[in-house]
């Protein structure tokens, strides 16, 4: 038997509560694929289309998740010059931009049986959530224009919050604009859905959140590292400038 | 299984993005902290070894 030892900080982002969460996902979706494929029934009208359900939901679900934790860490930033909830909000803007481009993949791959098209410009729900995703880009974009840290987290957190006001426009569109959209209704709440498919559903966004936390873990601590290399970059750059200059003084007899 | 190639599509791109950006947060991760020096790696305490 050997003593343990302390090691130095570990040269990588995981740590026991991500790995936990890992295998969590991973035994997720094993379950997921076998409840989707075998065990949830086919639909009546869409037959067997209607298992993309199971990955459209939950990153719609995730989408809205993801965005409304960038609005509130936003928020927080231009309330309380909070470093922390400016990281939260950058690394769920990058995430959410991910399960944004699924929603909306998943979406147009599913509409193809069901409505006989992948896209329909006229189509409130389709439209508003690629303006939605198109804000989201614009927000990862002026975060890495580059620039002093300060004044790039207050611009992008300005860009989230007008892109927050999109998010209760694509949800309630389905309900506002009933007649300009062949999106279904919320498939939670209209009841149609048999136990099992609705179970799977559900099961789907628990594996998608936990995959969420698990990558907001890890993205997070990819900001905090890039941020402290980009400061410590200046303090080297600072002191190297520190030293010339002394020596230039020495060197002009000053 | 009907609109097997749907299927296949939607969910292959579903779990193969986020399977990407996994290895890739983890790639970006481990490149970054090889770069700063442990002391200030702070969100982690060191780990135990055997």
């Amino acid at each position: 038997m050997t003593t343990p030892v302390r090691s130095e900080a570990p040269a990588h982002t995981g740590s026991t509560t991500t790995r936990l969460l890992g295998v969590a996902v991973i035994v997720g979706l094993v379950a997921l694929v076998l409840l989707g494929f075998f065990g949830a029934p086919a639909d009546d009208e869409q037959a067997d289309a209607v298992r993309l359900i199971f990955v459209h939901v939950p990153s719609a679900f995730l989408t809205y998740a993801a965005f409304t934790v960038t609005a509130v860490g936003s928020v927080m930033w231009l309330w309380k010059r909070s470093l922390w909830w400016d990281l939260v909000a950058h690394g769920s803007a990058e995430i959410g931009v991910v399960f944004c481009s699924l929603t909306l993949f998943t979406g147009s791959v599913w509409g193809r049986p069901t409505w006989n098209t992948y896209w329909d410009w006229g189509d409130v729900r389709l439209v508003t959530t690629l303006i939605l995703l198109l804000l989201m880009v614009g927000y990862l974009a002026v975060r890495s224009m580059g620039g002093d840290d300060s004044a790039v987290a207050t611009r992008s957190a300005i860009v989230a919050l007008i892109a927050a006001v999109n998010l209760p426009i694509v949800n309630r569109s389905v309900e506002w604009w009933f007649d300009r959209t062949l999106h279904q209704k919320s498939s939670l709440t209209d009841g149609n859905l048999e136990d099992l498919t609705l179970f799977t559903m559900l099961l789907g966004v628990v594996v998608w959140s936990l995959f969420y936390v698990w990558a907001m873990i890890h993205r997070f601590r990819v900001g905090w590292l890039e941020r402290e290399l980009r400061f410590g970059d200046l303090d080297v750059a600072i002191a190297q400038r520190r030293a010339e200059a002394r020596a230039s003084g020495d060197g002009g007899g000053r | 299984m009907t609109h097997l190639g749907y299927l296949l599509v939607g969910w292959g791109a579903s779990l193969g993005a986020l399977g990407f950006y996994a290895l890739r947060v983890m790639q970006r991760g481990r490149r970054a902290a090889g770069r700063v020096p442990p002391e200030r790696r702070r969100w982690l305490a060191a780990e135990e070894t055997s």
